[in-house]
């Protein structure tokens, strides 16, 4: 399995170099990689029953594995991939004929039926993970195809940012989930599902996951993407954007069933959903009149069903869900194949533009047709079969059952609008001059598909060797049922009778009722639309505004917040730790002797005299009492090497400050502060030094982890032949370190070099060129 | 700051001074002292020279200027790394030459390598710093 | 004794801070000098205060005696002072430079005036030198 997805990935890697050299023969050609799969995944059939296991390691740090498992579910999708990746990629071959990008086209397009089979097949949730979000980015690729379209980049965006939230949603979901099972794959996880529905991660788990689903799979009120999914060229949405990536987020569900499902609030979640996806998509196709739009309405309502029968649960549940899944594959890839064939020969997607196709393009509309009849539930369609399973499995459940039934209605009305209405009549009309048959390439692989639509639905029983496993894994356990195209008088068929007559109405009564809707609907963008369009320029406007408040030009504003963070963050940790813990024999008076504390009272005085200095030379006194101060502090306590240093860095700074200084007007020292700014600065000042006291004095109080120091102690002489122990770590032990600084320290003062030299090697003006000018002294 | 007394005063500190920073070097090993503490003072010591006759004057004195000094200091340090490489062993390992002279003893080592080092970056440092501020 | 060190070095850092805090890129640079003074000193007392016994040993002996200050905080202090220094310097350099340019230290003014410099005559600036030159 790895290997077939690898292979998958290679071929899309020579696509543009093969594309190039097979010119209009490409798509025949690379059709081959999709009937190649299809064949492999046909001839696992008989052996899918208990499953399939690969494992490769992949990051065994982390515990994750490229495992791969097929089971009946995962064959499902597998070899509706590939079935239907041969019909898109050859049609694809037709359509793009004249593209010049075509061999970047096939390109993703092989990319995307890669990963999109590693989501089916993975078998750890990590892997599917990663081939989860490969296909968002392939998607994102292919929406964008036309990027020069403003309207091909907003789809393509929405898309990536709906699912890819999804996606992370999902992740997290997926983390909690292994983390407390312990173990990644798949088929461990799902065996253990009282034991999940049991745990505290249940609820965050699922919500998180199903997230994730409901994005992909375009769920209300996330499917405002999928709609304008249909700027991407007609065999992507054909192939992406409805017979499969969409199904992802179907697939995740069903997958997980066993581990999630029957739960209420499993059951709720996913019937109130899908049932709102079936109503609102269903009322918002009435106002289409872009055959791919409509289609793609189409899609959502398909995909609500599929939400619902996987939340109902049980064993009709799962039959319906596989069997009307498979079904939509077959009618809805040509009905977009149709739609696209039509757009390329009349030159419009426009059904108000298009009259009596059918006597052109025969073909085509036989093809429409043979799908149109699946699509709207009629006999002897597969998606008739399909359409009652899933209103028996539905009868227990009311408000879903109703959503399906009106979204079935709505169904025969796009069925009308896509399948009749272009086709219908003599006279011809269309914006291109003679509209023609398209090429073999484009309707081929379309009416095969349909074809298997009818075939599946007067043999229904070809299907099972499928459909029992693919529901048994579903279900969670292994079922046994007989799929028949006739079922007798009962209540699902009165359903559908209903459902049809209602759907004629609707039909007829489209055209009339269409305009008007447009005109009331089409042009708001309130809604789940509107949300995430003010969301997308919601953001910038925030950072924008963020920007302008912390990002200012002003050195200080800066200083303020990171200081303040600091200072606020550390505080509040010491706050929520129960404060900084000094014992009281901390504050007994320490025993210092008089010139210790003169010289501490020296520093604490010349750091405020520094504060308070309005002149060069009160601060550069300061300054140095302090600096002077802390040399004494050193020598005080055993420190005879820093004591040294500090004197001497105290007298070099005194000497830079000073000629510094001595360029610089006096009145610069003054400040012109605001009382606010004044107090905010204090505040963060007086916060932040008793901070560093407390901490200080806190630390001090604990006992003292000598080992280092020992260690050294010991060894200096011994093992280094030196007795200065400060020296012996500078310029031995901890020599590298030394090495780092005094680097840093080039680097200093050559930047001091850069700056200065920057005056002086400005060339004096003419008459002033004497010799040896920068050194010539003051 | 070009008074008679602190340019006299300068010329006689200057030469204990250096010398004074040569001693703190050399003896930074055992006692209190070492690269950076030698090579400030001999900054110091040179940066008060330039304050009293110029920096010109000042880097006259010196056989190389400032920044090769850096240069040349910087490599010292690492040579003595390099040399413990050489020799097989873990980059900065100190290797030790000692000879006994009849009661003196001579003790070469790549640490005072390296000290030797620090101090010529110091210098170099501090005098491209204050030579720069001095000038123009 | 490590309490009122403690302390000392608490209204040390705190002076930095607020000078740190202030428009002027001079008082700027004298909190930074305050501030890195008082994270040397604050480091000092982490590693806890002793009274004469510096961390050599003496002739003869190859450990340290008992009691010796710490010697690792005075190993990392040193180089903390120089490398500070080096700091300090190239601040104060800069400093000047942008003083020069802009003929301002104050942050808030620094910005606008990048658009429209007003240099400092007779500061050897080229601008500055023509225009001398010229008048």
């Amino acid at each position: 399995m790895l290997t077939a997805i690898l292979l998958t990935f290679l071929a899309g890697g020579l696509a543009p170099w093969a594309a190039r050299r097979a010119g209009a023969s490409a798509g025949w050609l690379f059709a081959v990689v999709p009937l190649a799969l299809s064949v492999y995944f046909a001839s696992m059939l008989p052996r899918v029953s208990g499953g399939i296991t690969q494992v490769t390691p992949w990051v065994p740090s982390l515990g994750v594995d490229l495992a791969f498992r097929l089971d009946g579910l995962s064959l499902t999708f597998a070899l509706m991939i590939s079935v239907v990746g041969v019909a898109v990629v050859s049609y694809a071959g037709g359509y793009m004929k004249d593209d010049p990008l075509k061999p970047r086209f096939l390109l993703i397009l092989l990319s995307f039926m890669a990963a999109m089979l590693g989501v089916v097949l993975a078998d750890d949730l990590i892997a599917l993970f990663v081939f989860w979000e490969l296909t968002s980015l392939t998607s994102y690729f292919l929406i964008g195809y036309k990027h020069e379209k403003d309207e091909s980049r907003y789809g393509a965006l929405q898309g990536l940012i709906i699912t890819g939230s999804g996606g992370l949603a999902m992740l997290a979901g997926f983390l909690l989930l292994g983390n407390e099972v312990g173990t990644f794959r798949i088929s461990e996880i799902v065996a253990q599902g009282d034991a999940i529905r049991a745990s505290g991660v249940y609820l965050p788990a699922f919500v998180l996951i199903a997230l994730g689903a409901f994005t992909k799979s375009a769920q209300f009120p996330f499917h405002v993407w999928l709609p304008n999914a249909m700027a991407a060229p007609t065999p992507v949405s054909a192939f992406l954007h409805s017979a499969t990536m969409v199904k992802a987020g179907v697939y995740l569900l069903a997958r997980m069933q066993p581990a999630l499902g029957s739960t209420d609030v499993w059951f709720w979640t996913l019937t109130l959903v899908g049932s709102a996806t079936l109503l609102a998509t269903a009322g918002l196709s009435l106002v289409q009149r872009d055959l791919k739009k409509l289609l793609a309405y189409s899609t959502l309502i398909a995909l609500g069903a599929l939400v619902v029968l996987l939340g109902v649960g049980g064993t009709v549940a799962s039959e319906a869900m596989i069997v009307f899944m498979l079904a939509h594959a077959l009618y809805k890839a040509p009905l977009f194949m149709v739609a696209g064939s039509v757009d390329h020969e009349a030159g419009t997607r426009d059904v108000t533009a298009l009259r009596g196709l059918g006597s052109v393009m025969p073909v085509t509309w036989t093809v429409a047709i043979l799908a149109g009849i699946s699509a709207s539930g009629l006999p002897p369609m597969l998606g008739f079969i399909g359409k009652e399973l899933a209103y028996e499995a539905l009868l227990p459940a009311l408000l879903p059952l109703v959503a399906l039934i009106a979204a079935s209605v709505a169904m025969i009305g796009i069925v009308g609008q896509v399948v009749v209405r272009p086709f219908w009549g003599r006279r011809v009309e269309a914006p291109v001059e003679r509209p023609h048959e398209a090429p073999a390439s484009m309707w081929l692989g379309p009416l095969v598909l349909a074809l298997g639509g009818v075939t599946f639905g007067v043999l229904p029983m070809l299907l099972e060797p499928l459909a029992v496993p693919a529901a048994s894994a579903v279900y969670g356990a292994p079922l046994d049922f007989y799929l028949k195209l006739w079922h007798g008088v009962n209540l699902p068929l009165l359903l559908s009778i209903l459902t049809v007559a209602l759907g004629l109405v609707v039909a007829f009564a489209w055209s009339r009722f269409q305009p008007a809707l447009e005109a009331a609907f089409g042009g708001v963008r309130a809604g789940p639309a509107g949300v995430y369009d003010a969301f997308i320029k919601g953001i910038p406007k925030v950072s924008a505004a963020t920007a302008r408040r912390v990002q200012s030009d002003n050195l200080r504003d800066h200083l303020v917040i990171i200081l303040g963070f600091a200072v606020g963050l550390v505080g509040l940790t010491a706050f929520l730790r129960g404060g900084i813990l000094i014992p009281a024999d901390a504050l007994v008076m320490p025993s210092g002797t008089p010139y210790e504390w003169v010289v501490l009272i020296l520093a604490a005085g010349g750091a405020l005299a520094t504060v308070r200095a309005h002149s060069r030379l009160e601060a550069i006194t300061a300054l140095g009492v302090v600096g002077f101060a802390i040399a004494l502090v050193f020598t005080f306590f055993a420190a005879p090497d820093l004591a040294i240093t500090q004197f001497l860095v105290e007298t070099l700074i005194v000497i830079l400050v000073a000629l510094v200084l001595m360029r610089l007007p006096d009145g610069l020292l003054r400040e012109r502060t605001g009382a606010v700014h004044r107090l905010l600065s204090g505040g963060i000042a007086t916060v932040s030094g008793l901070l560093l006291a407390g901490l200080l004095i806190a630390v001090t109080a604990q006992p003292m982890d000598l080992r280092l120091t020992e260690f050294f102690n010991a060894a200096s002489y011994p093992d280094a032949l030196g007795k200065n122990v400060v020296n012996v770590i500078l310029v031995d032990f901890r020599a590298f370190d030394t090495l780092g600084e005094i680097a840093v320290l080039v680097v200093a003062a050559t930047g001091v070099y850069a700056l200065l030299r920057r005056v002086r090697k400005q060339p004096p003006a003419a008459d002033q060129g004497a010799p040896g000018g920068p050194e010539g002294g003051p | 700051m070009t008074s008679l007394i602190l340019r006299t005063a300068t010329r006689l500190l200057l030469a204990v001074l250096l010398l004074f920073s040569v001693f703190l070097l050399l003896r930074g090993h055992d006692l209190p002292g070492g690269g950076f503490i030698g090579g400030l003072v001999a900054a110091s010591a040179l940066a008060l020279y330039a304050l009293a006759f110029g920096s010109s004057a000042a880097a006259a004195l010196l056989p190389v200027g400032p920044r090769p000094l850096m240069g040349v200091g910087l490599s010292a340090a690492a040579l003595a790394g390099l040399l413990a490489a050489l020799a097989g062993r873990p980059f900065l390992t100190g290797l030790w030459f000692v000879q006994d002279f009849g009661g003196y003893t001579l003790k070469l080592s790549t640490p005072l390598l390296f000290d030797v080092g620090v101090y010529l970056v110091v210098v170099g440092v501090v005098l491209t710093m204050v030579f720069g501020l001095e000038d123009d | 004794m490590e309490t009122a060190v403690a302390i000392t070095v608490g209204i040390v850092f705190g002076s930095g801070v607020y000078l740190v805090l202030q428009r002027n890129l001079m008082r700027f640079i004298f909190g930074l000098i305050l501030m890195s003074g008082a994270v040397n000193v604050s480091l000092f007392v982490a590693g806890r205060l002793t009274r004469g016994a510096p961390p050599l040993v003496p002739g003869g002996a190859s450990v340290p005696p008992e009691g010796v200050a710490n010697a690792l905080p005075q190993a990392l202090i040193l180089t903390a002072i120089v490398i500070g220094f080096g700091l300090v310097a190239f601040a104060l350099v800069l400093l000047l430079r942008t003083y020069e340019r802009l003929g301002t230290v104050m942050t808030d003014e620094l910005t606008e005036r990048l658009d429209d410099p007003k240099p400092v005559p007779g500061f050897g600036d080229d601008d500055a030198l023509r225009s001398d030159g010229a008048s």
